[in-house]
């Protein structure tokens, strides 16, 4: 089924449920959801609340135990393996809390990474275009173990955005950074927003959630705002 | 190609595994290529050695036949003599093309620590190797003069030329050098020709020789040859075929076991590279979670982790064929000095076709090192991948 309005995610009853050999946890418990095109969204709420569990299930990289989920227009409540990579690649970008860039390649060639696995190779001018939207146009040629923490980051949003023009998730992306780099990367989403990128973004950081269009608090699993 | 840059990098960055891992591979393959070039090596100079003795059939006195083949290509103490009525007997026979009676006797040189090895001849040796030619000087004047023709490295060694005259320890006599033999690659090179009457009144084997060597005008008259010389008395009938064979089964007992080093060495390498991979796996756990939420398939995880064994196969695999080609004349050297027999010519010799299939065998071990570890990687689930170092 594919939807053709402006919404982006949406989201039924979607539960999460982990088996543990003496228990079952719910990660994520029928959670109700819609994020429209251009949204800015931030989950709040605290450690073990299901904050993360839900970004993954949004972004794909988990199936859910159960519900109804729809992300960019395709239904993925009961997709396979393959059929989830597919709308990853090039659909939806990532960006984590530990940056998680390959230490082997460049800024740059970081950045050009997910289009290699989308077979669409992203030209050096067009990588160097991303890394000036994040302010890194003189750090292309430099490793990560060579850039700070905030430059890090802003590689791996810059690398987030070659994956996707749509929709950018965001797990805690301020999480390892201090609150100047972690202002910057306010900063630069709010940017990225305004130019039409829709973000859905896990924070503690009450500056990150004012900075979005809007909050949404979890609790146990469960939406509480 | 980004699988080859990325496994490039990787293996860059982690130099000392990476050295010590090719290193395993490189020794594995250096083992076995120096293995396979001895065998078709020693196989080729063997053949050559004993098809440039000139003759099918070696008649020697009675005794172990092989031993005197044997010590008749190598030289060495101990050889027994027969009476030359023996080759007056057989010569009459009209299968045979060519008859040579040689008188075969070494002398140890206690100056120079050296075994010389002097062998007297008739015209006939001539005719039964027609491939020799001088390098310099020509035949004895007469069949009991005091002259030596001596090999290319015989005179290399004694640093004689045509004129010269040339001492024989322990027996007092000395000769004129008359010839030089062209080089031949085989046994002759190293050996002091004298006429063969000479030769046995020198060494006081009057009226005897060492053994008779007779070519055939027809091959396929070998057997029932062979089978009639079975009838005449005191002596030995060799055929240089079953020598060769002898041999080759001596040697190929050997081969075995060091076929079988060999393949542990490449057993032991593979697991060294399947070790190494799997800690690199292991390592990246979090970044091949990365990018399999970027959209790799499992097909490109798998090519990026297979691509990192390859590489350290390929690499370890042309180091251990550079090491057997520069090793390969040090190898040559310690086999002569262990092996009891061991053919003139070279006994380390890699072929194009050993290199190529050294090289591709290498490349596809890498292949079947990476096929766990590759799968190991393609199989992480994205989350549990990224989430693993949390």
């Amino acid at each position: 089924m594919r939807e053709t309005n402006g919404t982006i995610i949406r989201a039924e009853g979607l539960t999460k449920v982990f088996t543990l050999p003496a228990e079952e946890i719910v990660a994520v418990d029928r959670v109700d959801l819609e994020v429209e095109r251009g949204d800015f969204v931030t989950l709040m709420g605290p450690s073990g609340s299901g904050k993360t569990t839900l970004l993954d299930l949004l972004g794909c990289l988990e199936a859910a135990t159960s519900g109804r989920l729809i992300v960019l227009g395709e239904d993925v409540s009961n997709a396979r393996e393959d059929a989830l990579v597919t709308l990853r690649r090039g659909r939806i970008g990532f960006v984590f809390q530990e940056f998680l860039l390959l230490p082997e390649l460049t800024a740059i060639e970081n950045v050009q990474l997910p289009a290699t696995f989308a077979r669409n190779p992203l030209s050096r001018d067009e990588a160097m275009e991303l890394l000036g939207r994040v302010g890194l146009s003189a750090r292309a040629k430099h490793l990560p173990k060579e850039l700070s923490g905030g430059e890090r980051q802003r590689v791996a949003i810059a690398r987030s955005l070659a994956m996707s023009s749509d929709l950018l998730l965001a797990d805690e992306p301020t999480g390892n950074l201090d609150s100047k780099n972690s202002r910057e990367v306010f900063e630069l989403f709010r940017r990225l927003n305004d130019d039409g990128l829709t973000i859905v973004a896990t924070t503690h950081d009450e500056g990150l959630g004012a900075t979005a269009n809007r909050s949404i608090h979890l609790q146990d699993g469960r939406l509480t705002a | 190609m980004i699988a080859f840059r990325l496994a490039l990098r990787t293996l860059w960055r982690k130099k000392i595994r990476t050295v010590l891992t090719v290193g395993g591979v490189a020794i594995a393959v250096a083992v076995l290529v120096s293995l396979l070039a001895f065998d078709e090596g020693y196989q080729r100079s063997l053949r050559t050695d004993i098809d440039r003795m000139g003759y099918q059939v070696l008649v020697t006195a009675k005794g172990c036949p092989y031993e005197a083949a044997t010590l008749m290509l190598k030289g060495g103490g101990g050889l027994r003599y027969m009476e030359q009525d023996v080759h007056d007997t057989i010569v009459a026979d009209e299968r045979i093309h060519e008859i040579a009676p040689q008188l075969v006797a070494t002398v140890y040189d206690t100056a120079s620590g050296s075994m010389g090895m002097y062998v007297g001849v008739t015209g006939a040796h001539r005719r039964l190797k027609p491939w020799l030619e001088f390098h310099e000087g020509g035949w004895f004047t007469n069949e009991v003069a005091d002259e030596a023709i001596l090999g290319y490295e015989a005179a290399e060694l004694e640093q004689r030329v045509v004129g010269d005259r040339i001492f024989v320890p322990g027996v007092g006599k000395v000769f004129q050098v008359v010839g030089v033999f062209e080089r031949t690659g085989t046994q002759d090179d190293g050996v002091i020709f004298l006429p063969l009457a000479t030769a046995q009144s020198t060494f006081g084997l009057d009226g005897q020789i060492s053994g008779i060597g007779i070519r055939l005008k027809e091959i396929t008259d070998l057997p029932q040859f062979e089978e009639d010389l079975y009838d005449v008395p005191g002596i030995q009938v060799v055929s240089m075929a079953q020598v060769k064979g002898t041999i080759l089964n001596l040697m190929s007992s050997a081969r075995v076991l060091a076929s079988s080093i060999a393949a542990i060495a490449i057993v032991v390498a593979v697991i060294g590279v399947m070790n190494t991979i799997l800690m690199s796996v292991f390592e990246r756990t979090r970044q091949i979670g990365v990018m399999k939420a970027m959209g790799a398939s499992r097909l490109d995880v798998f090519r990026v982790v297979w691509a990192e064994t390859t590489l350290v196969c390929l690499i370890g695999g042309v180091l251990g064929v550079l090491v057997a080609l520069v090793g390969g004349g040090i190898a040559e050297s310690v086999i002569r000095n262990i092996l009891p027999y061991a053919p003139s010519g070279r006994l380390v010799v890699v072929t194009a076709p050993l290199l190529l299939l050294s090289l591709v065998g290498a490349t596809f071990v890498g292949f079947v090192a990476g096929i766990y570890p590759a799968a190991r990687a393609a199989s992480m689930r994205p989350v549990a991948a990224i989430r693993s170092g949390e």
